[in-house]
């Protein structure tokens, strides 16, 4: 157990000095980072003083260690805009990104578990039909044009709901169900293929000759065991919910993670939308690397094979 | 020598499937096409071709003498000429979503055609040559699944500036991982596969035998990934061009003009949002279908992917 979990550190590890060495790499060969931190039409002697000052003077691997020195000590430079560390605008919009994801979360676990099991439980019924054409769906419509869509129904037309902003659960709906739209239908497929093959296995079949009645089959020997899987994508999820909620978090207003980054694009903010950015690495690979441990912990066979 | 040669030359002629089977394959479906997928995609494939012919206006130019925000030709206050009414401009939404499927389609083919063609080599090579390219193929393509596509494709697109090309680059850049990692296994077997055997102890380069074996028997996963993708991408050019990142104006995309017409959403100007995002749904909803009647028809193992 400690080998392999020494060696899924080491490759995490691996993974963020790669990451970062991409992120740093594509600043420098796009362009001339001064460019992005100076005002344009700046004299050349005030671009030097900008070099100068952020280190950009140095050789590059010089300017790689220091980045990634930086990065490892939790220091992911100074935003221009709101002259703050981005660690800590990241830490302060975190608890909204959480409030969003998790509700989005829980809309695809109401959508996606019941009708990936309905669907499993009567495959080819009408039921299993009306779960793929859900699936279908949930992956052709983008979550954006959803919440857009709502916003014109719910709150231009019915009134019934704020258009954007946080505070209630009314603020909360619009935007949750926009983001947890894609994310229920891949539940969906997930719980439906998951809970086909337990169905399919020998100790469900044994559970059916002892003679207990159908539903506690699925309810209690099938569906716990199904549900393992779809655990562990809906964690990942969870993750990339956060940090990937741009475009949902732009449209409702929402001051979380992804808004962030948005104000980060528009001001030319570069450090702010590099530091987000590997921020949101760090934190999924953490996540992948501690849902990995558990994994071996209480399944020995993953810990031998891999 | 010789003797071995030739007899090798006789079983791998029998046992690879090669060029030739893969042609067979292909033309033994030919003859069952998928109706539906087919009906929505033909017609945007026409309309994004022709689009010089059948526009009725210039889409980044307004109307001589319009109304901005006239609605569709059906509601009260339309302009009759712009049959799905004008946007901020007076530009008609009818001709910029015609030259907007020209954009979606290149974009999301190009871009699908890039990522599969950098996912495809780098899996093939990661599973033929295995070792140490294995190893550093496979930790880059960690580092590149570490990160939300959509948050690197951002990040890129911030960076690179916009433009159509560029966004095809930066899709096809973050897109490759899965094809890596599913061409890898599939040809970790096919490593093991008697005809990959007897063409390399008959002394066939590393890269024939990859040309001849390796890479036609890969084509249908790669195939079947690709209808996978477009969708993906064309759904990402969209919320790049949405966000300001991606097409830039005055060049007509379906994400912008979802962008363009959030601001008159408070007001009611439904056309703006609906229709856009209406073009989007289908052609994404035809390539999933579409996808599916592939993945059933070429690889029955990618059924639960």
């Amino acid at each position: 157990m400690a080998r392999f979990i020494i060696r899924r550190t080491l490759y995490a590890l691996v993974t963020l000095l790669i990451l970062s060495l991409t992120i740093f790499m594509v600043i420098r060969l796009t362009g001339d980072p001064v460019t992005l931190l100076a005002e344009p039409g700046a004299h050349a002697e005030d671009l030097d003083r900008i070099r100068a000052e952020w280190g950009l003077d140095r050789s590059w691997p010089v300017q790689y260690l220091t980045f990634a020195k930086n990065v490892f000590t939790g220091d992911l430079g100074k935003s221009f805009n709101y002259d703050m560390p981005v660690s800590t605008l990241y830490f302060q919009r975190l608890p909204n990104s959480l409030e969003l994801a998790l509700a989005a979360t829980l809309i695809s676990f109401l959508i996606g578990i019941p009708a990936g099991l309905i669907s499993a439980v009567k495959v080819n019924s009408v039921w299993d039909n009306t779960g793929k054409v859900i699936a279908l769906f949930g992956l052709a419509v983008p979550g954006f044009w959803l919440g857009l869509v709502m916003i014109l129904v719910f709150s231009v037309w019915l009134g019934w709901l704020p258009t954007s902003g946080q505070g209630s659960w009314q603020h909360l709906i619009m935007p949750a169900v926009a983001l947890g739209w894609y994310f229920a239908a891949s539940l969906l497929r997930l719980t439906r293929s998951s809970m086909l093959e337990v169905l399919r296995s020998e100790y469900i079949k044994l559970a059916r000759l002892k003679g207990l009645p159908g539903y506690v089959v699925i309810a209690v020997h099938a569906f716990k065991n199904a549900l393992i899987p779809v655990l562990t994508l809906a964690g990942v999820n969870l993750v990339v919910m956060i940090n990937a909620a741009v475009i949902i978090e732009v449209i409702f207003a929402w001051p979380g993670i992804g808004r962030l980054l948005y104000e980060g694009i528009f001001q030319r903010d570069f450090p702010l939308v590099q530091g987000v950015v590997m921020e949101a690495g760090i934190m999924i690979v953490v996540i992948n690397l501690t849902i990995d441990i558990l994994y071996a912990y209480i399944d020995p066979r993953i810990r031998l094979t891999r | 020598m010789a003797y071995v040669t030739e007899q090798t030359r006789a079983a791998l002629a029998a046992a690879s499937p090669g060029w030739a089977g893969l042609r067979r394959r292909w033309l033994r479906f030919a003859g069952q096409l998928p109706v539906v997928p087919l009906a929505i995609l033909v017609p945007f494939v026409l309309v994004a071709v022709f689009a010089n012919a059948i526009a009725p206006f210039d889409p980044t130019d307004p109307i001589p003498g319009a109304k901005i925000f006239a609605p569709p030709f059906w509601a009260e206050g339309a302009n009759p000429t712009a049959r799905l009414g004008t946007d901020f401009q007076g530009r008609d939404v009818l001709s910029r979503l015609i030259f907007g499927a020209r954009v979606s389609l290149i974009v999301g083919v190009m871009g699908t055609v890039v990522a599969g063609g950098i996912g495809t080599t780098l899996g093939i090579l990661a599973g033929y040559l295995g070792g140490w390219v294995d190893q550093v193929i496979m930790r880059i393509t960690d580092a590149w699944l570490a990160l939300p596509a959509l948050v690197f494709a951002i990040f890129l697109a911030t960076m690179v500036g916009p433009s159509m090309w560029n966004i095809i680059v930066i899709l096809g850049a973050v897109y490759w991982t899965r094809y890596a990692r599913v061409i890898r296994g599939e040809v970790l077997s096919l490593r093991e596969r008697e005809f990959v055997k007897l063409s390399e102890i008959a002394g066939a380069s590393s890269a024939r035998v990859i040309l001849r074996h390796v890479l036609p028997n890969v084509l249908n996963s790669a195939m079947v990934l690709a209808s996978l993708t477009i969708g993906v991408v064309i759904i990402a050019e969209a919320s790049l061009s949405f966000l300001g990142v991606g097409v830039p104006p005055p060049e007509p995309a379906w994400g912008s003009m979802l962008a363009d017409g959030r601001s008159m959403l408070m007001v009611g100007d439904w056309w703006l949002t609906v229709f856009p995002g209406l073009c989007i749904m289908m052609v994404v909803l035809a390539t999933q279908l579409l996808g599916d009647w592939l993945r059933i028809r070429l690889d029955p193992q990618l059924r639960n992917l």
